[in-house]
């Protein structure tokens, strides 16, 4: 017997019963397909404004720095001058991404791509933002590869406020609605909530384990449709 | 990891004893629960969150197979692989298999019980493989050829001098004159020598916090990142999982997420909450171009249905071993299994047999703890009694315990003569024990009065109180 029908029928076996007829199957399959939020909590679910402090908020109490933008245009400018208040060269490694490729970064030292761990700053743009918690949804593909969120030591994410919503699931659910296929998960999505950190010596709290050392987030308040 | 779960008394006399140990475990009765009571406060749904959580554990565990079929079906639609494990041999092997596949010489590890459970990297090594676990307590642990004394702090038993040692005897292309003093230093070390070991790995091996029969996801959940690199750099992701990490939908995920890092550490939620579903999609610039999940069984579709039913809904947040005075007391090591604390006394009599860990279910002192804060409700404190009720049952328990619990059975069912009975000894050992308020030793009770004063009763017991009260509380 191959080791899965062993564990399947170990599975049902211990639970008393066969394999699922069709009638409790389909009422499974119902579950399954059309998912349903459970209890969502209340914090994260004021307007935009209060949506947007509080994802500021949670964001600086995990030791993220927050800069609010006018416009996605601002955001070289912006970046520039994190670095140099960073003390660091004016090198970027930048998303290979629509929005950001369309910027002026002239006045940086910009290469596009994905990072083989030679970047000190990364920047890239995020797929959503969740107030609850203040975490960035990063998502994975041609436009926002994965290295550049976890092997450089300076992490910029640039987030839309239009992108912002209050909890985890109003991103699923976005994730579903933009995918006009059944497999709509991306290779990886990442909620990052901070920067990386360890308390594995003697429970001391230390930022910058494996992953980025600090985590710099710009929020665009105008999404440049309404302009 | 060998099971050395019979030697639970002797390991923990030691550890009493271990003044490095005693010195590594002081911060921790205060560390974790108390950051956890500040964010389970600060979220007024978290007490009907926990209830949702414990319900589609539930729900899951009752259509196992329904669920465990259809993540399979996901995963190989998004064009991974799922590989089925009965016990670790099986799951060991199929690691190699595909470590061996892809001519495979180094391997990086994410943190996971499940390769604890398995010996993995004991294996990978005996087949001439380098594993190189990348969470910084589990590589500490690994330099130091240890297993774990956590399940999600595995160096917590250890002090930073432990660390300086290691790291000097293991890292000797560095300058001997360099300065190791403070964590900081360690973590910048570490960082930089792993670092090399993440780019050159041909094989990424992560555990799972989660599978998401929806997607055919496999979710971690991590705080330093190492997970991510792990199972980003190399062309090959592993990821180990057992059968019961199993949940339905992304919206089922989140409420357990909502749940696990408020329980486990008190932060609102882990730095990185990663779900990887099949390997590097078409247009991606990087990621890996294989994606397996490895589901071991190991004894957990026994539980269902029985006794310890309910332990499969554990996630793992360390919660009950934080807060228990057992563990607080001795560390992880005294356990002697590879799941130590509260729900390790449950699982591992559950997986490995009761003759193997027969201390287990007694290194407890069912003060309830577990089960308070558990986030999905498990009642830790009755499964663990009806380990020792098995126990009585089936056998390993000493004669002369055996026959003191008979005589005391045989007083308790006729009450009226227990209560006379009582009656007079307490009232006789008040009035002896009247002038000091407590007794250094005791008849019968050497083994209480050889490490501690028994406290003198005042002359009445707990009934006759009661009853002078009228049955109430005050």
């Amino acid at each position: 017997m191959s080791s899965r029908d062993y564990i399947l029928g170990r599975v049902r076996w211990s639970l008393g019963r066969g394999a699922f007829e069709r009638d409790s199957c389909q009422q499974l399959e119902a579950r399954l397909n059309t998912p349903q939020s459970n209890l969502i909590p209340k914090r994260g679910q004021g307007d935009a404004k209060a949506q947007l402090s509080l994802f500021v908020k949670m964001a600086t109490e995990v030791n993220a720095t927050v800069s609010r933008l006018k416009a996605l245009e601002n955001v070289p400018k912006a970046v520039a001058k994190y670095l140099k208040e960073q003390e660091l060269d004016a090198t970027v490694r930048l998303a290979d991404h629509p929005e950001l490729q369309k910027l002026d970064w002239s006045k940086l030292d910009a290469s596009t791509g994905f990072s083989t761990g030679d970047d000190l700053v990364g920047v890239v743009m995020a797929y959503a933002g969740a107030a609850e918690t203040g975490s960035l949804a990063l998502r994975s593909g041609a436009d926002s590869p994965t290295t550049l969120n976890f092997l450089p030591d300076y992490h910029i994410v640039v987030l839309k406020a239009a992108d912002l919503v209050g909890d985890y699931e109003a991103v699923y659910a976005r994730l579903r609605r933009e995918s006009n296929k059944t497999d709509f998960m991306p290779r990886t999505l990442s909620w990052v909530t901070g920067p990386s950190r360890t308390a594995d010596i003697e429970q001391t709290l230390l930022l910058g384990a494996h992953g980025p050392r600090k985590l710099h987030i710009l929020v665009i308040e105008d999404n440049g449709e309404a302009s | 990891m060998k099971l050395n779960a019979h030697n639970f008394k002797e390991n923990a006399a030691k550890a009493l004893k271990d003044e490095d140990l005693q010195a590594s475990l002081a911060k921790l009765g205060t560390g974790f629960p108390l950051k956890r009571l500040a964010a389970a406060a600060r979220l007024p749904e978290f007490e009907a969150l926990r209830d949702q959580a414990r319900d589609i554990k539930d729900h899951t565990l009752r259509h196992l197979d329904f669920y465990l079929e259809k993540f399979e079906c996901k995963v190989q639609e998004t064009g991974g692989h799922v590989h089925w494990a009965r016990d670790i041999e099986d799951g060991r092997k199929i690691v190699y298999d595909i470590c061996e596949s892809v001519g495979a010489k180094t391997v990086t590890k994410g943190k996971s019980m499940i390769g604890e459970e398995m010996a993995i990297n004991e294996y990978l090594e005996e087949k001439g493989l380098i594993p190189v676990e990348t969470d910084l307590g589990e590589y500490i642990i690994q330099l130091r050829n240890e297993p774990p004394s956590h399940i999600i702090a595995p160096a917590i038993h250890l002090r930073k001098s432990h660390v300086e040692e290691a790291f000097r005897k293991t890292h000797t292309e560095l300058p001997p004159e360099r300065n190791l003093d403070e964590p900081e230093d360690l973590l910048k070390e570490a960082r930089a020598m792993l670092r090399k070991k993440f780019i050159a790995a041909d094989v990424g091996i992560t555990g799972a916090n989660f599978m998401i029969a929806e997607t055919g996801s496999t979710v971690i959940v991590t705080n330093e990142g190492n997970g991510d690199l792990t199972q980003t750099l190399p062309r090959v992701h592993i990821v180990l999982c057992s059968i019961e990490k199993m949940v339905p939908n992304l919206e089922d995920c989140a409420t357990l997420l909502r749940v696990l890092a408020r329980s486990a550490t008190g932060q609102e939620q882990s730095v990185y909450t990663t779900f990887s579903t099949g390997p590097k999609q078409m247009d991606d610039p990087d990621g890996p171009d294989q994606f397996h999940v490895v589901i071991l069984d190991n004894g957990r579709s026994r539980m269902l249905g029985h006794d310890t039913h309910d332990m499969l809904r554990c996630i793992r947040c360390s919660a009950c071993i934080n807060h228990c005075p057992v563990y607080q007391s001795v560390g992880g090591h005294a356990y002697g299994s590879i799941y130590p604390g509260p729900m390790g006394s449950v699982l591992t009599p559950a997986i490995y047999g009761l003759e193997q860990s027969c201390d287990l279910p007694n290194a407890s002192t069912m003060c309830g703890k577990c089960e308070e804060v558990c986030p999905v409700r498990i009642p830790i404190p009755q499964m663990l009694r009806s380990w020792r009720e098995k126990q009585w049952e089936d056998g390993p328990v000493p004669i002369l315990q055996r026959l003191a619990m008979s005589v005391w059975a045989f007083w308790a069912v006729r009450p009226k003569a227990y209560h006379f009975g009582a009656k007079i000894k307490m009232r006789l050992l008040g009035l002896l024990g009247r002038k000091n308020g407590h007794f250094k030793s005791l008849l019968f009770s050497k083994a209480w009065t050889k490490s501690r004063d028994f406290p003198a009763p005042e002359g009445k017991t707990f009934q006759q109180l009661w009853s002078e009260k009228g049955g109430r509380r005050s």
